[in-house]
């Protein structure tokens, strides 16, 4: 592992173009993978890219690690099948929100609730990029697409909120841009079992700037990032959320001088899943983005429960072949032939 | 009781003692147990060493409105002395547990053949539901075959009485009863059913020891009642065999035993993707008791995460295979495609059932060799065998294994509704006789300034497959059409064309490794070729033995390796003056064979849901020849 050590982000890239758009938000998360590969220790040749269809899901082709760009939303079935035929293989999903909830729902819910182990990185863009920009499972009513030129009546579906309804046990959002982006990426690879992480990811061609709201730097003070055992301050500390414990929603409240005990700011604690709820549920603008690691309480993984199945049933049995085909009723011909 | 010579042509004499055949069908609710019935009747048959074959034949509802007609769940077995190659055109003797049973099976009954009622159930209720308005037992409308009655419920309630059951799980017991006094009739032991029934029933020792009863009773009931004439013994020889070791084997279990033994001859472990539907989940079933085997079983969310996780495990270097029908074939498709662009070796193995949609979920055609052959998008080929039988299917599993991990390919194995569910003879082969063909992954260092290839190619054009975790051999695959030489994405016309026509070749080089198309009955020349695939092996087989015993000029021909088809295909078939092909379709193989060979191949067709009558065979053979 020393020679592994040594590796840079460089060691992480393939000699192949890259080839988004100038300025896509996807250049920045490869980029940030790319970083972060070498500081988790990662073995390039145990490392496996599985992606479906869209702009995003090209990914693997750009990580010098093994790789495969599958079909529209099966990305977390082909994973599956990797990693129980090899648990020692390190699982990286990326996927689109078109990809993951749209074309693929179904396949996103069943590997969070059987919590393979694995990284799924989201993107998304709330729109189709690589069909030229129709709305999507994401798009916010009112979106005017090619598809809806009189804006999008369908309510959007909330990534997290179906990753957490799911089952997931591991539930994080970052920012295509974000220097803590890496951070994200690293807490998702440590948790044993499905991390499901949304990146939000700016389509510089057919949604641009859509989240800009929380990720241009005159907003960053709507950004909440979560760091379980700490209290939950956004703003330059100037603000924080408190529970109220009678109507069992959150609510923002003003923190002066730092005083966020005082306000009654509560600390985050990764491992409550109804404070992860409504982390992930309250509405933007009245509230912050929840950034950062939101959920993070671990499960047994669906790949040790198969391998410890197999295991156990397989014990103390010597397979032989003849003697399996031969079993069950059976009896014996001796005599020769005779003409019909 | 009539005779079925299934062997000798029609105007031989029969003989009026040991009956060489003997078609058995036993009907009832479909709660009745009739396919349990069945399936002992079968293991006792084929311990006392007859050649057999069954047709259960049962509604997708699983516990249909009793006493409907629609309700009515079958199950046919013939049996006898000599070689069976069908479940038999007509039943010789029809055991009927209630009014529908017997209106929906009766006119399938030889002239002259046995009813056995159980004349409990044909009370005014029962016969209203099916639909008769008087009693059939009573009012002579059944003259044409030879009637015994007898109140098998009563019986049987009889018989258990000591065991303190309520009326409804005594009436349970009604289908030991019948089993009893059919195990009577054609002189079988008990003793294994016994045994059998003590396992089932190991948690409720009293269940087991009142259907016993019931059992003993109905044997009782056969030898000692004094019905006389037409209700009599018999006794079938054993069926001459080659030497070996028998046992009996459903479609499923053999396919489910080949892909084993086809992984283990691959040198691979092997994983089993799947989701439940009709008829294929009994593989599912199979497999997922046989772990020590180094099989991982996946019960996937659907179709689609079946084939899909199966293509990965093939990725990540285990031998992928999926398995399913008509519909969930369908839903795999752009899987499948994925796999043939990949070039990843995938077993798909599809039970057909009757369609389109829904279709007949229980009940057999073979109307998926379009789907097999052409069904994808874009110029997508890959190999297809289909089974013949439920022995064979386990040789045809191994053949899928084999070309799908020589040749960097999903197979399509096809099988049916009928192969899958219905018993046969087999005689256990010898494992130490399949030579293996164990996969090496490609694992060489790369030399100074080379780059990984994925698409390199050995003679077969196959590519070399290189695991994850390889250390130094980091590759991606895809979707996206790739450029011949390095692999990378390439979308330009030529290297299109070139990557179209090596896939192509390279499943068309699948032929190069399969026998010559042999004449399984007849000569290699002649009037009339009868071409078929799949289970129509036994009707036709019969037939065609039929026709030759009358001393008319027609063979039988069999294909298994539906694609590529074997080289000399084309000059066997134009060796004969006419082609005739029956299919459970419209027409398919048919369709293969005229665009193929450019021969005047004629089509034999029934899509009923049923398989075909040696007498349909027949005909279509007359007609050909008129």
């Amino acid at each position: 592992m020393n020679e592994l050590t040594k590796l840079t982000a460089k060691d992480f890239a393939t000699d192949q173009e890259v080839r988004w758009c100038p300025g896509c938000g996807d250049y920045a998360v490869l980029k940030a993978v790319q970083r972060t590969m070498p500081e988790l220790g990662v073995d390039p040749s145990k490392t496996v890219f599985v992606s479906g269809i869209g702009c995003s899901s090209r990914f693997p082709y750009y990580m010098e690690t093994y790789g495969f760009h599958t079909i529209h939303g099966r990305a977390p079935a082909i994973a599956t099948g990797v990693k129980l035929a090899n648990p020692e293989l390190d699982v990286w999903i990326v996927t689109g929100d078109g990809d993951a909830l749209s074309i693929g729902g179904n396949h996103t819910m069943h590997i969070l609730r059987r919590n393979l182990d694995c990284q799924i990185l989201l993107f998304n863009n709330e729109i189709y990029g690589l069909t030229k920009g129709q709305y999507s499972p994401t798009s916010r009513i009112g979106t005017r697409s090619p598809s809806t030129p009189f804006g999008s009546v369908d309510r959007p579906v909330n990534p997290c909120a179906f990753a957490l309804g799911s089952g997931a046990r591991f539930i994080a959002r970052g920012i295509d841009v974000h220097k803590k982006l890496p951070e994200v990426l690293k807490a998702a690879h440590a948790h044993k079992g499905a991390a499901f992480v949304e990146i939000f990811q700016n389509c510089i061609v057919y949604n641009d700037d859509v989240f800009a709201p929380f990720t241009a730097k005159d907003n960053s003070g709507k950004q909440l990032w979560l760091k379980s055992g700490e209290p939950m301050l956004f703003d330059n500390g100037t603000k924080g959320l408190t529970l109220d414990r009678e109507a069992l929603n959150l609510r923002v409240v003003d923190v002066v001088d730092g005083d966020w005990q005082g306000a009654d700011v509560i600390v985050h604690d990764a491992t409550n899943r109804a404070v992860a709820h409504m982390l992930i549920d309250m509405p933007f603008g009245a509230f912050p983005m929840a950034l950062g690691v939101i959920y993070d309480d671990p499960r047994p993984t669906f790949e040790s429960a198969i391998i410890r199945q197999n295991e156990e049933a397989a014990a103390g049995k010597q397979p032989d072949l003849q003697a399996l085909v031969s079993r069950g009723p059976n009896w014996q011909v001796t005599k020769e032939p005779r003409e019909i | 009781m009539a005779t079925a010579t299934h062997y000798v042509p029609a105007d031989e004499p029969r003989s009026a003692e040991a009956p060489e055949a003997v078609v058995v069908r036993f009907a009832g609710d479909s709660g009745d147990g009739m396919q349990l019935t069945g399936g002992q009747f079968t293991l006792s048959t084929a311990l006392a060493g007859n050649d057999l074959a069954t047709f259960p034949d049962f509604p997708a509802e699983i516990r249909a409105p009793q006493g409907t007609t629609f309700g009515v769940s079958a199950f046919q077995i013939n049996f006898g002395s000599a070689a069976i190659e069908t479940a038999g055109d007509a039943p010789d003797v029809l055991i009927a547990m209630n009014p529908a049973a017997l209106k929906t099976n009766v006119a399938d009954l030889k002239p002259g053949g046995l009813i056995i009622a159980d004349e409990g159930e044909f009370g005014a209720r029962n016969l209203a539901k099916a639909g008769y308005e008087g009693n059939p037992l009573e009012d002579g409308s059944l003259a044409r075959w030879q009637l015994v009655r007898f109140n098998i419920s009563q019986l049987t309630l009889d018989a258990v009485k000591p065991f303190g059951l309520g009326n409804k799980e005594a009436l349970r017991c009604k289908n030991m009863w019948t089993l009893g006094l059919a195990l009577w009739m054609f002189d079988r032991d008990r003793k294994p059913i016994e045994a059998w029934l003590r396992t089932k029933f190991a948690k409720a020792p009293e269940l087991a020891e009142a259907n016993i009863a019931a059992l003993n009773a109905g044997h009782a009931f056969g030898e000692t009642a004094e019905i006389g004439s037409p209700l009599k013994q018999h006794h079938v020889d054993p069926a001459p065999a080659e030497p070996g070791l028998y046992r009996t084997v459903t479609g499923a279990e053999a396919i489910s035993l080949g892909l084993v033994a086809g992984a283990k001859l691959a040198g691979l472990p092997m994983f089993f993707g799947g989701y439940p539907i009709t008829p294929a989940s009994a593989i599912l079933h199979h497999l997922s008791r046989l772990k020590e085997y180094g099989v991982t079983t996946f019960q996937a969310e659907d179709e689609i995460a079946a084939v899909a996780a199966a293509i990965g495990a093939s990725f990540a270097g285990q031998l992928g295979i999926t398995s399913s029908s008509g519909p969930g074939i369908a839903l795999k498709t752009e899987a499948i495609g994925l796999a043939i662009m990949t070039e990843l070796p995938l077993v798909i193995i599809n039970s057909q059932r009757g369609g389109p949609s829904t279709g007949l979920p229980t009940k057999t055609e073979q109307s998926d060799l379009y789907q097999a052959v052409y069904g994808r998008n874009a110029d997508s080929p890959l190999p297809v065998i289909a089974a013949r039988s439920p022995a064979d299917a386990f040789d045809c599993a191994i053949e899928a294994c084999r070309i799908a991990v020589q040749y960097m390919t999903p197979v399509m194995l096809l099988t049916d509704g009928y192969i899958a569910n219905a018993a046969e003879p087999w005689r256990v082969p010898e494992m130490a006789g399949y030579e293996p063909f164990a996969v090496a992954f490609h694992d060489r260092a790369l030399g100074e300034g080379e780059a990984v290839n994925p698409y390199a190619r050995d003679g077969k054009l196959a590519r070399v497959w290189i695991k994850p975790g390889t250390p130094g051999l980091m590759h991606r695959i895809g979707g996206i059409e790739k450029n011949v030489g390095t692999g990378h994405i390439d979308y330009s016309p030529e290297n299109h064309q070139a990557m179209t026509d090596i896939r192509a070749d390279k499943v068309q080089g699948v032929a190069d490794s399969i026998p010559d198309q042999d004449v399984c009955l007849g000569s290699p020349g002649g009037k009339l070729a009868v071409v078929g695939w799949g289970s129509t092996f036994g009707p036709i087989h019969q037939a065609v033995r039929r026709a030759r015993g009358r001393g008319l000029d027609v063979s039988h021909i069999h294909i298994r390796h539906v694609w590529p088809l074997p080289k000399n295909m084309g000059e066997l078939l134009r060796a004969y003056d006419k082609v005739i092909v029956p299919e459970m379709n419209r027409g398919q193989l048919k369709t293969l064979l005229r665009d193929q060979y450019l021969v005047d191949a004629r089509p034999v067709n029934k899509v009923s849901g049923q398989p075909f009558k040696i007498a349909e065979i027949e005909a279509a053979i007359a007609e050909a020849l008129g």
